[in-house]
């Protein structure tokens, strides 16, 4: 089990649905949405946020800065 | 089980976009690393608490927007003359901090002989090159930086060396110049080079507070549009092919 549970918040209508953050998370947790958002861009989210660590690599990578990562100490 | 919506509250924030970056949304293309730069560079200002103090002067290219992200004063020089005008301001204001924001079309190619003297005189000024080997904005036409056998708009059968010269490495002619007092190149690919690239221009403002000269900091970039790839497929077009001709790493430190 994990020390660490994260989240992340997108701000859905600022992605632009680049990719960059699906490749730079460790542990799987993002991919791009099958819906769109008002650009017609595939936003990013959580499709498997139990894996999440907090770890904010998606954050640091994202070039229009629209990911907040939240992480707890779950121990 | 622990619910999503217990893990989002304000203490548990540990990253989020920098208080200096604007509202406006960015008008670069998906994946472009401008963004990153731009990001990074807002980060190292607000972390050394030299928002009122900073000036950055934007180029012509891609980035000559800069100033409607960046919550700080900005000045708008013509193409190439960046380091001409940002000499101007941090001589008349020798205690602001002064960048320019330059990139491959803009520094290397038509504002070489600025950006030569600007460093050969040592002006207390950072200068941030972003290295895409390629013309972003024009719509993807050959740059001084771009590597032999690329193909790009007016090399469509790729860089030729009898035709159209080699790629410059212009961070290594810089290095050459007394001016300069911090040399670098990084890039904006994975978390870990990014927080490399945020110490190496966080160094490189703190330089300009002890006033050692030019600090220079090349990122070697990507421009998904320009080289016709998703984003994903030009960072990794970048690490097989663009570090080789320009290996990441300190220059020059003293």
């Amino acid at each position: 089990m994990a020390k660490f549970r994260g989240a992340i918040v997108v701000d859905n209508e600022k992605c632009k649905g680049c990719g960059l953050c699906v490749v730079a998370c460790p542990t799987k947790v993002i991919d791009l949405n099958p819906d769109v958002n008002g650009k017609g861009y595939h936003y990013a989210y959580m499709k498997n946020p139990e894996a999440c660590i907090g770890c904010a690599s998606c954050g640091l990578v994202c070039p229009d800065s629209v990911i907040s990562v939240y992480k707890m100490n779950v121990e | 089980m622990i619910d999503i919506q217990d893990i989002i509250k304000p203490e548990n924030l540990v990253y989020e976009k920098s208080s200096l970056l604007t509202d406006n949304v960015m008008h670069y293309c998906p994946g472009c690393t401008h963004g990153v730069v731009h990001k990074l560079v807002a980060e190292v200002i607000e972390e050394l608490g030299i928002q009122e103090q900073t000036i950055g002067v934007s180029p012509v290219g891609c980035s000559v927007f800069a100033y409607n992200y960046i919550d700080i004063d900005w000045a708008e020089a013509a193409h190439g003359r960046a380091p001409a005008v940002a000499t101007g301001i941090s001589r008349l204001h020798p205690e602001k901090y002064v960048f320019t924001y330059q990139g491959d079309g803009d520094l290397a190619s038509i504002g070489c002989g600025e950006i030569m003297h600007a460093c050969n005189r040592g002006e207390n000024i950072v200068v941030i090159f972003i290295n895409n080997a390629i013309y972003g904005m024009t719509g993807g036409q050959m740059a001084p930086t771009t590597l032999l056998g690329q193909v790009t708009a007016t090399t469509p059968y790729g860089r030729d060396a009898k035709l159209n010269g080699f790629p410059m490495k212009i961070t290594e002619l810089i290095a050459q110049l007394d001016g300069t007092c911090y040399v670098t190149r990084q890039s904006a690919d994975t978390p870990g080079a990014v927080r490399k690239t945020k110490n190496a221009l966080k160094k490189a403002f703190q330089n300009t507070r002890l006033q050692k000269g030019t600090s220079f900091v090349e990122v070697v970039s990507t421009c998904n549009s320009g080289w016709k790839v998703t984003p994903v497929e030009a960072n990794n077009w970048m690490r097989e092919n663009m570090f080789k001709k320009y290996p990441l790493g300190d220059i020059k430190d003293i």
